[in-house]
């Protein structure tokens, strides 16, 4: 197919769909309606156990197996990835070359932000409960912030802070939590993933049943299943050939 | 006007999908795939949103009370989000391998399947 | 529907037909991570601090950061 072809199939696929997709938007309840009839079902219920986050409540409590279906599919993919990226006979680390070191200014302003995304990051998987936030978003930010050592210093002094072996069994460990807390439901209640914990007083920490749990399972699963992640790229670029000699 | 929120989510959609078929590097086209599924997280929130409501988050400030935005669908954005983010980093991760097997990341050099 | 979320929902497709026409995926990493910010100010605005906060770390921080390093490997192989 001849790329002239190739452009009018495009157009016209496009157009199809743009008219169709602005045909279902012209039926739909008009943008800020206050129509919400899940919102009506899913509030009361997790005010009912204790939950202040709501969004949290849907996402560990009320619709629990669809996050650990979630979880499978991160644990899956960062597994995915590591037979992707793995080093191959060819291959072998080379140094990281004495090109420019940071800024004095961006070296400070790393060791700064680190402690504070740190806490920042754990704070946000602890409270996700009661306040925005919860495992994901506070692992993520984990992997992230541990990140901030290579941008202020060299890949050397990451590679020193980030031993592989104990994030990989970190991300093993938090999806185990999450499933072994789906059996313990099991066990007390006879459903997958139940609400069996006591559901405390509303709006502090020690509240909401097994949400803040199934939170840190969530944050150590996600943070450590991260590092990985982005261990597997950081490793490709600082790979060379052996025949050729130095990479890049 | 009311419909604007969702007319911008199905043109993200349509702007991703144009991308990846004009595109003339692997890597190119997975970015443009990300803006693609970004498209249905503004739809899903958009479905969601009332006027003046709050966020669906109860404090010490705020009784609880149905006046909120609907939490279901950011919920189900959050799962959207994170798998949105897993897939790219597989497909990142395949470009990388198709570039060391086939030496090129072009679309158009791809062509040819092989047993 | 307010004016701000109008303007913000313009910002961010005009902000996403820029990521799908920067050719260099370089830049296409510095645009996504833009694109990025403005979806997190859309979901402060539409009242979804969650999904506000996922999105901020994980498609201004992480994927930008994959797609760069990914570039930087393919153009090593080269």
């Amino acid at each position: 197919m001849s790329r002239a072809v190739r452009w009018w199939v495009l157009g016209a696929g496009t157009a199809g769909v743009g008219l169709v997709l602005l045909l279902a938007f012209l039926q739909m309840p008009s943008f800020g309606s206050s129509h919400h009839p899940y919102r009506d079902a899913a509030v009361p219920a997790a005010v009912a156990h204790g939950t202040a986050n709501v969004v949290g409540s849907v996402t560990f409590d009320q619709r629990g197996i669809d996050t650990l279906g979630e979880e499978a599919i991160f644990f899956g993919s960062v597994l995915a990835v590591l037979v992707l990226l793995r080093p191959e006979d060819e291959e072998e680390p080379r140094p990281e070359e004495g090109s420019l070191a940071p800024l004095q200014s961006t070296r400070l302003f790393g060791y700064l932000l680190l402690p504070l995304s740190l806490i920042t990051g754990l704070d946000i998987v602890a409270h996700g409960h009661v306040t925005p936030g919860g495992g994901f978003q506070g692992g993520i930010m984990l992997a992230t912030a541990l990140h901030l050592v290579y941008v202020a210093g060299r890949y050397r002094s990451l590679e020193q802070l980030r031993p592989m072996p104990l994030f990989e069994s970190g991300e093993a460990a938090g999806v185990a939590a999450f499933t072994a807390l789906g059996f313990a439901g099991i066990a007390v209640t006879g459903s997958f993933l139940a609400n069996f914990l006591p559901y405390g007083t509303f709006g502090q920490i020690l509240s909401a049943g097994t949400v803040p749990l199934l939170n840190i399972a969530v944050g150590v699963a996600v943070g450590s299943g991260g590092i990985v992640l982005l261990g597997q790229f950081f490793t490709q670029v600082f790979l060379a050939d052996r025949e050729k000699g130095s990479g890049s | 006007m009311s419909v604007y929120a969702y007319v911008v989510a199905g043109a993200l959609l349509l702007l991703g999908a144009i991308g990846i078929a004009r595109s003339r590097d692997l890597v190119h086209a997975v970015v443009c795939l990300s803006i693609s599924q970004s498209g249905t997280y503004v739809l899903l929130l958009a479905i969601g949103y009332q006027d003046g409501a709050p966020a669906p988050v109860f404090g010490s400030t705020s009784a609880p009370t149905t006046r909120v935005v609907d939490p279901v669908v950011q919920a189900l954005t959050l799962t959207d989000i994170v798998v949105s983010a897993t897939v790219t980093a597989l497909l990142l991760a395949l470009s990388i391998q198709i570039q060391k097997r086939h030496g090129t990341v072009d679309p158009d050099e791809l062509s040819a399947l092989e047993g | 529907m307010s004016v701000l979320i109008a303007v913000v929902l313009t910002l961010v497709l005009v902000c996403g037909a820029l990521v799908v026409f920067t050719g260099n995926v370089q830049r296409q990493a510095v645009t996504l991570s833009l694109y990025g910010l403005l979806m997190t100010l859309l979901f402060v605005l539409l009242s979804a601090p969650d999904v506000a906060l996922s999105q901020v770390v994980a498609g201004t921080a992480v994927v930008p950061l994959m797609v760069l390093l990914t570039y930087r490997k393919i153009r090593g192989l080269r």
